[in-house]
């Protein structure tokens, strides 16, 4: 096994957790964290597909790397968008779900989070 | 739309730099309005609109003189080893028509969005004049984006625009709402990066036009184009991934509400557009193209007969929304050529596209009209509609012409579109997406009929309005209505491929013979599924409605299990499963075509 295909394989775990996470989840700030589970698993697979250039004797191929910081880059402000916004809904409600949503009518269209 | 090949899109054209100056636009207002701050942020913003408009028509004027797409190659670098930005005719089309939505929300926000008198700075138009100029730039950088990666940092910058206008009132129901846009569009937007990953792998480049000539159906390219659609139909919420969408719509603030329902689901929609025509035209075959068109197909039917059930206007808005997003991706079957066995840039797109630009306008001012509507009375309650029509006639007739134009009366865009649509079904012989439009405008119909019968029934108690509703802003919203009602006019052969001359003879019958039957029909359906009040006993309207009365108890049955599904569907782990799901059976569906 090569070292790629165990980083793909790494990849596709934390892409799988995240997903689980971020589907299954009901707190949003575990959400959050799914979803930055998942981003890095893409990350890596960014850098798997770096190795690509490796073939034609350079170390790795550099456009991947270039596109994984500018991914980092957003990840990082939607991660800081999600909580700043998290911090806001706990200070006007006092709780950090997402269980009643704006009702537009009570009963058949309760939704949780 | 983008030629396959040719030398010149591989080389700056003149004209290109306007292409820098659309970006660049926008994104210096931000700036300058940030670091401004106080009452220059909304000078500022109104001073940039106007040069944006006249970026955007220039372009559109350079396009319709040379016939062929503008390019500008950043830092004189070639793709692949550089970023390429370039405009197409439906890049100028819409950019166009951005330009016109947001000059026009800005004319309606100016009252609402004023810093106080007395006070330095104020939250709420701070924040909204800058992220309406953020969201025109990240438009037009998806817009003009040459390559896929781009597209994805574009349409992130639309989204981080767009969630904070859901909750500029600071109320605990809209924050929620906006979390939850922001964290359904992350996983949207997350699946879309990892089809890029996947096809620079497979290729070695993300640029669109050698994608174009490289792309061929192997297993990465499978996986990388079942993800990024389903994730761009997450971010477009396109049925049943809409979890995110009316709770969002309708808690925003009226002016934002028009933005993100008339242009920020249209970004998401527009890469799905090149991703399928100019990346993969060969790929996704006949059967993804039916699974697409049913999804939208099931939102027409879904979306609409939950609209008809709601109790606020604005919600009423939100739902359609959803209901006409599912139109627009009618047209991918239709643009499939069982000959060459690719998506071919035709009358299907056209229509398409031109139902999406209808759309911007036209919803745009329904919302307008139902936020000036929503301030007048000061709820926004459609039982409690009555009388006034005649205490803000313009706003009323505003909404009005929006919903006319979207049901397809000549010359409207819809019309043209609806037009082309059909045709394209007649000669791909598929006649049930021909049923599907027709009952897309039927539906269409259905509630501008509820809420028109509403607004015209006479008021118990004369109607007081709450605030004094300015003349500029009914204008506004009127002004971009009837906008969306002449639109088939304009010339768009010189931007469209496959468009048609504009429809001749008496204009008047043709008018009267289109909206004859859809309004028939979506007065039976109005009666039939709508919420109606005690006071309307007395007008005819009242009397269809205690007649039709076993009719609508069946279908009060139907449309509380359909209010239920939509329920349940709106709930995270559905819709998170919905998604995966439907990332598998494109997947599946794409398989044939190898």
């Amino acid at each position: 096994m090569s070292a790629a295909t165990i980083f793909g394989l790494c990849a596709a775990a934390a892409v799988g957790l995240g997903l689980y996470g971020l589907i299954t989840n009901p707190q949003p700030l575990r959400k959050i964290l799914a979803f930055n589970l998942l981003g890095s698993g893409v990350f890596l697979v960014f850098g798997v597909v770096a190795r690509r250039g490796a073939a034609s004797g350079f170390g790795g191929d550099p456009v991947p790397q270039a596109l994984v910081i500018t991914g980092i880059v957003v990840a990082f402000s939607a991660t800081a968008l999600a909580v700043a916004l998290l911090l806001r809904l706990f200070q006007a409600t006092g709780s950090a779900t997402l269980r009643a949503e704006a009702p537009p009518r009570t009963g058949s269209d309760a939704t949780a989070a | 739309m983008i030629p396959h090949s040719g030398p010149v899109l591989e080389a700056a054209t003149t004209g290109g730099s306007l292409l820098v100056l659309a970006l660049v636009v926008p994104l210096v207002g931000v700036l300058l309005a940030f670091a401004a701050g106080g009452r220059q942020v909304e000078r500022i913003a109104l001073a940039t609109m106007p040069l944006g408009l006249a970026i955007a028509v220039a372009i559109a004027v350079v396009m319709g003189q040379t016939r062929a797409p503008l390019v500008y190659l950043l830092g004189a670098w070639a793709p692949p080893l550089g970023v390429a930005l370039r405009a197409d005719g439906l890049s100028a089309v819409m950019m166009a028509i951005t330009a016109l939505v947001i000059c026009a929300i800005g004319v309606f926000a100016h009252a609402d969005f004023r810093t106080p008198a007395g006070s330095l700075e104020a939250r709420a138009p701070f924040a909204f004049w800058i992220l309406l100029l953020a969201i025109w730039g990240a438009l037009n950088t998806v817009f003009l984006a040459g390559d896929l990666f781009t597209l994805y940092v574009a349409l992130e910058l639309v989204t981080f625009a767009a969630v904070p206008l859901v909750c500029l009132d600071g109320r605990a129901e809209t924050l929620q709402a906006a979390l939850r846009y922001l964290l359904f569009a992350l996983l949207g937007s997350v699946l879309y990066l990892v089809g890029t990953v996947l096809l620079y792998g497979a290729y070695g480049t993300l640029d669109i036009v050698l994608l174009s000539r490289r792309v061929h159906p192997d297993a990465a390219t499978l996986v990388a184009a079942a993800l990024m659609t389903v994730g761009l139909l997450a971010k477009t919420a396109v049925f049943p991934l809409h979890l995110w969408l009316p709770p969002a719509h309708a808690g925003a603030p009226a002016a934002g509400s028009a933005v993100l329902s008339a242009l920020v689901v249209k970004a998401s929609f527009f890469i799905v557009v090149r991703l399928w025509f100019d990346v993969m035209p060969g790929l996704p075959g006949f059967t993804a193209a039916q699974l697409l068109a049913g999804l939208g197909g099931a939102a027409i039917a879904f979306g609409s007969i939950v609209a008809l059930r709601q109790e606020r206007l604005k919600l009423l808005i939100a739902y359609s929304t959803l209901a006409q997003i599912g139109y627009l991706f009618l047209m991918f079957p239709l643009a499939f050529n069982a000959g060459s066995a690719q998506l071919e840039s035709g009358g299907a797109l056209t229509g398409g596209l031109l139902q999406t630009i209808s759309h911007a306008t036209a919803k745009a001012a329904m919302f307008m009209a139902a936020g000036l509507i929503y301030a007048g009375l000061g709820h926004d309650r459609i039982t409690g509609l009555g009388g006034v029509a005649r205490a803000l006639p313009l706003s009323v007739l505003a909404f009005a012409a929006g919903g006319v134009a979207l049901v397809g009366v000549p010359p409207s865009g819809a019309y043209l579109a609806k037009e082309l649509l059909l045709q394209a079904a007649g000669e791909t012989e598929q006649w049930w997406w021909a049923a599907v439009i027709q009952a897309g405008g039927i539906f269409t119909a259905g509630y501008l009929v509820l809420v028109l019968a509403h607004a015209f029934a006479p008021a118990d108690e004369p109607v007081t309005l709450q605030v004094r509703v300015p003349w500029t802003r009914e204008a506004a919203a009127l002004a971009l209505a009837l906008c969306s009602l002449v639109l088939g006019l304009a010339p768009w052969e010189a931007y469209l491929p496959a468009s048609r001359a504009a429809p001749s003879g008496p204009l008047v019958l043709k008018a009267f013979a289109a909206a004859f039957w859809p309004i028939v029909g979506g007065a039976v359906l109005a009666v039939l599924l709508g919420r109606w009040g005690k006071r309307l006993a007395c007008a005819p309207a009242g009397f269809l409605v205690a007649t039709a009365g076993p009719l609508r108890r069946a279908a009060d049955v139907v449309g509380r299990i359909i209010e239920r599904a939509d329920g349940t569907l709106r709930q995270w782990p559905a819709a998170g499963l919905s998604l995966l799901v439907l990332a598998i059976l494109f997947g599946a569906a794409m398989l044939p075509a190898r």
